[in-house]
């Protein structure tokens, strides 16, 4: 076989075998190929997206980290900093639901123990194809139309598999769930979506970088054993999932959540040491990878003894030790003569810890062999040197037929047939809230241990955002996850906007104010100009609105080539925030609280239904015209919030605090009776369409006062010029508009029967 | 009063019984690590949640060799403490058949985590002296293998004896018989059980409820008055 050939296989194109070549000055040999590939795939190099990436802003008064390391740094208050980022695990997750998600959560608590932090709370975005429907209890209510060929139940085996995989690693590994979100789509049938991310604590002092500096200081590793496990899992994630996926699971890396344990306490242990330089996790490419990065950003070379490296299997080739993706693996660099004392803490714990190679003044990642070079590449040709693929992203006119239905809003749809009889609101509000997507995700949040480490004020299900508090001191973190791939289908720049809304909402909604952005954006192939040119749209989208709320993205992911022969994935942008509640006392709950309380409506008052999970359930559309989401408003909105939700130090004005998304206002109406069995007299006569009770436009929030309060919120809401109106009164345990009425229980029996496995 | 914590390779919880017992009481407490034999230091043996040696095994089967827990029989016989374990500490304590009886997979086999409601079924013990009999608690359960099972004899006996401390009420979250959710030994000095006291000792997290069980060891354990709270957030004033 040729070189070039050798390189294709390797997934690697001949313009790239070509630079690799003059960046060498010689044909590579196999070994430096198989490096190549995993430094420039997709997964590590970002090389198609990070054109886009640079459309993100990244600065802010409290950023002490943006993106370029393992994970983004916030300082809160008292010295205390957040670190926090988001990580896909897709692929290895459409494979092998069980140790795919496992594994893509044992990889991002490293990326956040790597900053010195000790991780403090995990969140999951997940998605599916749509599942079969679970009846109604009792059998009441009509089911929706069979989705044929068993989808149904390929969507329900990789749910219980993610589930049971995060679970397995989470639990067991100490770090409570406390949030994120799960959405059913047939555009995730084939390819479903694993996004996690990783929320840690640390003082300012105690920030660590993954760096390796000073010539002759020591590189370790330490942890598990080096294994056969998961070889060219960086370049499997960066191809489309074609044919039999069985054929993958080889590329899967297996997850072992005690020995991930133990790596936690014995890194944290020597991140009390000063001679410790730098650190980072093996994640994707393994030891072919992490190294030269830890030398770029030292501006330095590193060479490793092939021989040092502890092995689980025999006969492991150099090849294969160096490309291998065992898991709980990481790479510290130390002052040279104190590495005894690292490799005691880590023996310790019952760990694997080798000295396997040094710093070097020459800027080159050097492969050793009983003391031969087997491999020599420059570090930057490695770690930058990867070209930008040369497709363009079209502009939007040539592609305007590609926006989903153009101008389909719901009355523009009316005349079609609903697929579902509608007899009424009551009967309407009852089936969204028994759709997987909209319903209770109880079934999912209750086999995540959510409460370990005792700092999880508002856990999962209870509010838009979780709740943690942080030991000894007043300030308590707001953290989200979250994004909507529809709206992007329909309208990926509108829908960019709209995945940085919905999470600013949510930490809104406790009373935090948010202050930074994590994010993973998971596309399809991105050679193709369609999925390029919804890449391009959804970041300008993402950007615009983060601009609006001067928020930075100070870390982030990107996972391309999402889908099969048969479909791709929606446009999916992640979005993760952190939002900062100055004092834990003035928390915001979300349902109502008391009777008599007042509730309004805040934001935009009226809109189009376009994208909804209405439109789903009941006319099987995907489709329609998103409402432009005004920004100016968005910013005005977030002042209202933050000024009702007392901040400056004022207690709260508000009683509760909810953000309209899927399923729109009753949705948002009834979810806010369930938690203490309280209803309302609802008086919106003006807006009891389809469209406006069910439609799902931006910028809203549903919030009860008490009537005592009603002047002074009258007085913020009109001196920062944000539309409201009075939607009724909390009163009883029936939701009742248009004088007909129907219990809260009712509507909760539906809700917590959407996702009965 | 000393008490001890003891870290197993595995353990998650061992922090957060620590910080009850120290920030919150201001109990003198240590961080023990499994291979310590010596415990004659120590009033209370606490063994925290988490999953001791990965319980890829079966829960507590390979940390019942621990040298720590190797110790305990002996702790136990000279009667120098109390034994306090929780979840995997109470799973560690029946494989090392310091309580009788075993804690089988989840009836639905699956992890359960969330709050449930326990009956306190005898409130003579130095566990529970706090409590009222009959009274209700709300704690977390956070498990994968929390279905108490034992013989029809061993039932029968901790019956007699009123070694079942508290029960699930009205839902029986794992299936566990007679719906045990905590027992004690006949010398009344060793006590398991499934809930998590410890993540529910503030107003922050719930009721507080959990506080009890660790004030009424301290004053088991403290001669003179029971400890005052030192802590801002404990249940007296929590926010």
């Amino acid at each position: 076989m040729t070189k070039l050939a050798l390189a294709q296989r390797h997934g690697l194109s001949a313009r790239e075998f070509q630079t690799i070549c003059e960046l060498l000055g010689r044909e590579p040999n196999e070994l430096e190929l198989g490096l190549f590939s995993l430094n420039w795939s997709e997964h590590c190099s970002y090389k198609s997206s990070k054109r886009f990436l640079k459309l993100l802003p990244t600065t802010g008064k409290r950023v002490l980290q943006g993106p370029g390391e393992n994970a983004g740094v916030l300082e809160l208050e008292n010295n205390w900093c957040v670190v926090f980022k988001v990580e896909s695990h897709n692929h290895p997750s459409a494979v092998e639901p069980f140790n795919g998600a496992a594994t893509g959560v044992g990889g991002i608590i490293r990326d956040i123990l790597s900053m010195g932090a000790r991780p403090i709370a995990l969140l999951d975005s997940l998605r599916f194809g749509d599942l079969s429907p679970f009846p109604f209890p009792k059998g009441k209510g009509s089911s929706p139309p069979s989705l044929g060929e068993g989808l149904g139940e390929r969507s329900q085996r990789l749910l219980e598999g993610v589930v049971a995989g995060i679970a397995h690693y989470g639990n067991c590994i100490g770090i409570p769930t406390v949030g994120g979100d799960i959405c059913f789509e047939e555009a995730y049938t084939d390819n479903c979506l694993v996004n996690t991310m990783c929320v840690g604590l640390l003082k300012k002092s105690e920030l660590k970088r993954a760096v390796a500096q000073g010539v002759g200081n020591r590189i370790l590793l330490v942890g598990a054993r080096t294994g056969r496990d998961g070889i060219h899992g960086a370049t499997f994630a960066s191809e489309d999932l074609l044919g039999e996926t069985e054929e993958k699971r080889p590329n899967v890396q297996v997850g072992d959540p005690f020995t991930g344990k133990l790596l936690i306490e014995a890194t944290l242990e020597a991140c009390q040491l000063s001679e410790l330089i730098g650190l980072q996790d093996l994640g994707a490419g393994g030891l072919s990878t992490a190294p030269p990065e830890m030398a770029a950003r030292g501006e330095v070379g590193m060479a490793i003894d092939i021989e040092e490296i502890p092995l689980r299997a025999e006969k492991m080739t150099p090849y294969e030790i160096l490309l291998s993706e065992s898991q709980e693996r990481m790479v510290l660099c130390v002052k040279d003569g104190s590495e005894q004392k690292f490799l005691k803490i880590y023996r310790k714990w019952g760990l694997e810890a080798d000295v396997i190679g040094e710093v070097i003044r020459e800027r080159v990642y050097r492969i050793r062999h009983e003391g031969r070079t087997i491999a020599e590449v420059p570090v930057r040709a490695l770690v930058e040197g990867v070209p930008e693929p040369r497709a363009e992203a079209p502009g939007s006119e040539d592609l305007s037929p590609l926006k989903g239905a153009e101008g389909a809003c719901l009355s523009t749809l009316l005349p079609a047939q609903p697929v579902t009889s509608v007899t009424g609101w009551r009967e309407a509000l009852k089936k969204l809230l028994h759709s997987p997507t909209i319903g209770s995700k109880r079934w999912v949040y209750e086999q995540y241990d959510h409460t370990v480490q005792t700092n999880t004020v508002i856990g999962p299900g209870a509010h838009d955002a979780a709740l943690l508090r942080v030991k000894g001191e007043r300030f308590a973190l707001a953290v989200t996850m979250g994004g909507n791939g529809r709206y992007c289908f329909l309208d990926p720049y509108e829908g960019g906007i709209r995945a940085v809304c919905e999470a600013v909402h949510n930490l809104l909604s406790v009373g935090a104010e948010p202050i930074g952005i994590t994010d993973c954006l998971n596309f399809a192939n991105p050679t193709d100009p369609e999925v390029l040119w919804s890449l391009d749209q959804t970041v300008r989208g993402m950007a615009q609105a983060a601009q609006a709320f001067e928020l930075p993205f100070v870390s982030g992911n990107v996972s391309l080539y999402n889908q099969s022969e048969r479909r791709k994935i929606y446009p999916t942008p992640i979005v993760g925030m952190i939002g900062l509640l100055t004092d834990i006392v003035h928390r915001v709950p979300m349902g109502f609280q008391r009777e008599g309380d007042l509730l309004y409506l805040i934001g935009k008052l009226s809109g189009k239904s376009g994208g909804s999970e209405y439109l789903k359930v009941f006319y099987n559309v995907i489709g329609g015209e998103l409402e432009p989401t005004d920004l100016e408003l968005e910013r005005r909105l977030l002042r209202v919030m933050l000024l009702l939700g007392g901040a400056n130090g004022r207690s709260p004005l508000l009683r509760s605090a909810h953000d309209i998304s899927e399923g729109g206002l009753l949705v948002a109406l009834a979810e806010k009776g369930f938690a203490r069995g309280l209803g309302a007299k609802l008086e919106l006569d003006d807006l009891s369409e389809e469209e406006g009770l069910f439609g799902e436009w931006p910028s809203r929030f549903i919030v009860t006062i008490p009537p005592e309060n009603k002047s002074a919120f009258q007085e913020i809401l009109n001196s920062l010029d944000v539309p409201y109106r009075f939607l009724g009164t909390v009163s009883g345990r029936q939701l009742e508009l248009n004088g007909q009425e129907i219990s809260v229980e009712e509507l909760r029996n539906a809700y917590e029967s959407a996702l009965n496995l | 009063m000393h008490a001890a914590v003891v870290v197993f390779p595995g353990s998650n919880c061992d922090l957060d019984a620590y910080y009850v017992l120290k920030d919150l009481l201001g109990i003198e407490t240590t961080l023990l690590w499994y291979r310590e034999r010596d415990l004659s230091e120590y009033d209370l043996i606490l063994l925290p949640g988490g999953f001791a040696y990965g319980d890829y095994l079966r829960a507590g089967a390979i940390a019942r060799f621990a040298p720590v827990v190797q110790a305990l029989p002996e702790y136990i016989e000279k009667q120098r403490g109390l034994v306090l374990g929780i979840c995997n500490g109470f799973q560690v304590l029946t494989e090392a058949g310091l309580l009788p009886g075993a804690l089988a997979p989840n009836i639905n086999r699956r992890f359960i985590c969330k709050s449930v409601k326990l009956r306190v079924e005898n409130a003579y013990t130095p566990f529970t002296q706090l409590c009222r009999e009959g009274e209700l608690l709300e704690l977390p359960i956070a498990h994968g293998e929390g279905r108490y099972i034992a013989s029809e004899e061993t039932i029968e006996r901790l019956k007699r004896n009123r070694q079942i401390l508290f029960r699930y009420y009205e839902e029986n979250p794992n299936g566990s018989l007679e719906s045990i959710a905590g027992i004690m030994d006949e010398t009344g000095t060793v006590f398991g059980m499934m809930p998590h006291p410890e993540r529910n000792c503030e107003r922050l997290l719930g009721l507080g409820e959990g506080l009890k069980i660790f004030q009424a060891l301290a004053q088991a354990l403290t001669p003179g008055p029971s400890p005052v709270i030192t802590h801002g957030r404990g249940v007296a004033q929590a926010g």
